[in-house]
C-alpha cells in the first residue's frame, strides 16, 4: 500500500491516524430501547430541544402563549378570593385551542416529514427496529408534546387554586377530569397531525394542511351548529360536532366529564349520544395509528 | 451454515433459488450464490435486481420462493437479528442538510442500539476512519458529495457490523473521489474486518476492490467468481499518437510498426475516439518498451499510454450469455475511456 491513508488530509490531522480500527464489544440493547431512544429524541425536537436554537422560539413561545392566560387567571383568583376559578379545566383547552392547532401543524412536519423528505427512513428500516417501533416511538412523542402543552397549564390552574383555598375535593375531580380531556384530544390531535405531516412531505403544505383541518373543520361546524340551533333542529346540530377534532373532544368531555356544553345555540350530548362521540375519536386514533403504519410500510425501503 | 465460530469460514451470504416477482417485473429469478467474507463486488446494470436483492437480504421485503441467508440467519424470520449485525449504505442521498454528520451519525448509533455514551464514541470513530474531521460538526447541507457519501458509509459501519451493503457508493462522484471511496471500502475490510458487499453497474471499478465479483443480469446470476479469475488474462493497453509529416496517419503507422514486430494489435474502432486509439495486449514489461521504441523510431508524439480497466467486461463479451451483458460491457468501455483523460 503505498499510500497508508489516502483520505487524511495533510499536516496536524495525521498524528491521530495510527490508532488502527477498534470493534464494538459493549451490549447492543434492543427494540425497546431503540423505541426510547427515539421517543425522547422526537419528544425533546418537538420543542426544539437537541435542534438550532431557530427551532426553539416557536414552540417555546406557544408554549409560554398556552401558560400565560392560567396564570392570569390564578392571580386574580388568589387576589381577589373568588369562590371559583374563572374557567373550568376542561374548558381551557377548547380556549386555547387555535395555539395548540398550530402546535401540532408546526411540530408534526418536523418530527415525521423530515426523515420521509430527506429519504432518511431507510436509515431507520436498515436496523433492527421495526414500522410499529418507529411509528409508535413518533406517534408517543408528538402526543406526549401536546400533552405537556395542554396539562401544564391546568396544572397551573390547579395549585393557584390550591393556594387560593378553593375547595380542594372540588378541585382535585376538576382537574382529574381535564387531564383526561387533554389526554384524549393530545391522542388525536397528534394522531390527525401526523397523518397529514406523513402524506405531505413538504413541510410548508404540511403546516398549511394542519391548520387547515384544525381550523376550517371547527370553523365549518360551529356554524353549522349555530344555524341548526338556530333552526331548532338540534339533533341535526349535535351530529355536525363529529365532523371536527375540537368539537369531538368537547362533546365527548360535556357527555362523561362533566364539562358544560360550548356548542353554539344548542344542547350537548346525552351520555347515550357521547358514546357515539368517544366511538369516533378513540376510531379516529386507531385509524391515524394504522394509515401510519401503512404509510411508513410503503417508505420502507 | 454448520458452525458459527470459525466466522472466517462460514458462507456471509447464501441465496438459493430465490426469486422476487413483482405483477408486472421479475426482480429476481432463482438467484443461487454463496458469498464467503471478503469484498464481494455485485455488478449488473440498473434495474439487474441489485437493491431488490439487499432488500430481501436485509429481511425488509419477503422474497416470493427460495431461501437466503445472511450471517447464518434466515432472512424470513430473523430480519431484526441480521439488521442488528449488518450495516446498509443506500444509493439515493438520505441525509437531512440540517443536522450535522456527528448528530446524524450518533443517533443512528442508538438506532442501532448502541448506549448513549458508546454511541458518541463510536461516532467520533468511525467519522475519523472515514475521513470526517472539524467539518462533521457542520450541517450536512453543506457538504461536497464526497463528504456525504462518507456520512451515508460511517452510519452503516457506526454499530461495528460483521457485514455491510454499500449500494453504488460511487454514485456521483468524480474520478479522484470514486478512487478515494474504493480505497475507503477495500479498507473496511482489510483493516476494520467488515465484510463488504458493493454493487455497482460498472463492472471496471470492482476489480481493483474486490476479492469476488458475482455479476447479476435481469436477475438471475451470470456469473460468481474470485476477481483473480476475472483478470488473469493479459492485460490490454491503449495507445495514442499523434501524426506527423512524414507519417500523417500515426496511427495506422503504428499499427503496422508494431504488426511488424509481432504485436497483436486491435484498432479501438468500438470506442469513442475510434482510429485514434489503438488498444494491443501486453504480454508484460518488454511490450511498453517495444511501444516506446516503435514510437521513437517513427519520430511520433506519444499522447497517452495506458491500461485498460474493461478486462471484466471482455471477459462476458466473449460469454455473450444474453444482450444485457453485452450492454454492461459497453457501458464499461465508456467508462475506461472517461477514466483515460
Amino acid at each position: 500500500m503505498a499510500v497508508e491513508h489516502p483520505l487524511a488530509p495533510p499536516g496536524e490531522e495525521s498524528r491521530i491516524h495510527n490508532i488502527g480500527y477498534r470493534g464494538y464489544d459493549g451490549p447492543r440493547l434492543g427494540r425497546a430501547y431503540i423505541r426510547r431512544a427515539l421517543y425522547s429524541q422526537s419528544l425533546r425536537g418537538a420543542y426544539g430541544l437537541g435542534r438550532s436554537a431557530k427551532s426553539k422560539v416557536l414552540p417555546m413561545l406557544l408554549f409560554v402563549v398556552m401558560c400565560v392566560p392560567a396564570l392570569i387567571m390564578v392571580a386574580v383568583a388568589v387576589a381577589t378570593k373568588m369562590k371559583d376559578l374563572p374557567v373550568d379545566y376542561t374548558r381551557y383547552a377548547l380556549i386555547m385551542q387555535a395555539v395548540i392547532s398550530l402546535f401540532v401543524a408546526a411540530q408534526a412536519p418536523q418530527s415525521v416529514s423530515r426523515d420521509l423528505r430527506f429519504k432518511t427512513v431507510p436509515l431507520y428500516f436498515s436496523r433492527p427496529l421495526e414500522t410499529s417501533d418507529y411509528v409508535r416511538a413518533k406517534y408517543a412523542a408528538m402526543a406526549s408534546a401536546v400533552f405537556l402543552l395542554t396539562a401544564v397549564p391546568l396544572l397551573v390552574l390547579y395549585v393557584g387554586a390550591l393556594l387560593a383555598k378553593l375547595d380542594f375535593a372540588d378541585q382535585t375531580k376538576g382537574f382529574a377530569q381535564g387531564l383526561v380531556s387533554v389526554a384524549l384530544l393530545s391522542l388525536l390531535f397528534a394522531g390527525i397531525g401526523l397523518v397529514i405531516a406523513a402524506v405531505t412531505p413538504r413541510r410548508g403544505f404540511g403546516i398549511a394542511a394542519v391548520i387547515a383541518v384544525f381550523v376550517i373543520t371547527y370553523g365549518a361546524v360551529s356554524t353549522l351548529q349555530a344555524i341548526a340551533g338556530v333552526q331548532d333542529s338540534d339533533s341535526v346540530g349535535l351530529w355536525f360536532g363529529l365532523f371536527s377534532p375540537v368539537t369531538l373532544i368537547s362533546g365527548v368531555q360535556t357527555a362523561f366529564l362533566g364539562a358544560s356544553n360550548s356548542f353554539p345555540e344548542i344542547e350537548g350530548p346525552t351520555a347515550a349520544q357521547g358514546v357515539v362521540f368517544l366511538l369516533v375519536t378513540l376510531g379516529l386514533i386507531a385509524g391515524s395509528y394504522g394509515l401510519l403504519i401503512r404509510r411508513y410500510r410503503k417508505a420502507a425501503l | 451454515m454448520a458452525d458459527l465460530t470459525t466466522v472466517e469460514d462460514v458462507t456471509v451470504i447464501a441465496t438459493e433459488s430465490l426469486s422476487k416477482r413483482y405483477p408486472r417485473v421479475t426482480a429476481l429469478d432463482r438467484l443461487s450464490v454463496d458469498i464467503g467474507p471478503g469484498v464481494t463486488g455485485l455488478v449488473g446494470a440498473n434495474g439487474a435486481g441489485k437493491s431488490t436483492l439487499i432488500k430481501i437480504l436485509l429481511g425488509l421485503s419477503p422474497a416470493t420462493e427460495g431461501r437466503a441467508e445472511v450471517l447464518g440467519l434466515d432472512v424470513a424470520t430473523r430480519g431484526a437479528a441480521i439488521r442488528e449485525q449488518v450495516g446498509y449504505m443506500p444509493e439515493h442521498d438520505c441525509l437531512p442538510p440540517d443536522v450535522s454528520a456527528t448528530e446524524l451519525v450518533v443517533h443512528m448509533a442508538r438506532m442501532s442500539g448502541l448506549p448513549p455514551t458508546a454511541a458518541r464514541e463510536r461516532t467520533a470513530d468511525t467519522l475519523r476512519h472515514v475521513g470526517l474531521y472539524e467539518e462533521r460538526y457542520r450541517p450536512i447541507g453543506g457538504y461536497s458529495t464526497g463528504m456525504k457519501q462518507r456520512v451515508k458509509l460511517a452510519q452503516a459501519l457506526v454499530h461495528d457490523p460483521k457485514l455491510v451493503f454499500l449500494d453504488e457508493p460511487t454514485n456521483g462522484l468524480d474520478p479522484v473521489g470514486r478512487d478515494e471511496m474504493l480505497g475507503l471500502i477495500r479498507r473496511v475490510y482489510t483493516d476494520f474486518g467488515i465484510s463488504v458487499l458493493v454493487t455497482s453497474h460498472l463492472l471496471g471499478e470492482l476489480e481493483r476492490t474486490c476479492d469476488h465479483v458475482v455479476v447479476v443480469d435481469g436477475g438471475t446470476l451470470l456469473r460468481s467468481s474470485s476477481t483473480t479469475d476475472f483478470t488473469r488474462t493479459t492485460t490490454t493497453l491503449a495507445v495514442e499518437v499523434t501524426d506527423s509529416d512524414t507519417h500523417p496517419d500515426g496511427t495506422r503507422a503504428l499499427h503496422e510498426a508494431l504488426d511488424a514486430r509481432g504485436v497483436q494489435v486491435h484498432d479501438g474502432s468500438a470506442l469513442p475516439g475510434a482510429g485514434r486509439v489503438l488498444l494491443l495486449t501486453a504480454a508484460g514489461e518488454e511490450t511498453y518498451d517495444l511501444v516506446r521504441d516503435a514510437v521513437a523510431d517513427l519520430g511520433l508524439g506519444l499522447v497517452r499510454m495506458e491500461q485498460r480497466r474493461h478486462q471484466i467486461a471482455e471477459v462476458f463479451k466473449d460469454e455473450e450469455h444474453t444482450a444485457g451483458s453485452a450492454e454492461a460491457a459497453g457501458t464499461q468501455g465508456k467508462e475506461a475511456v472517461g477514466h483515460g483523460g
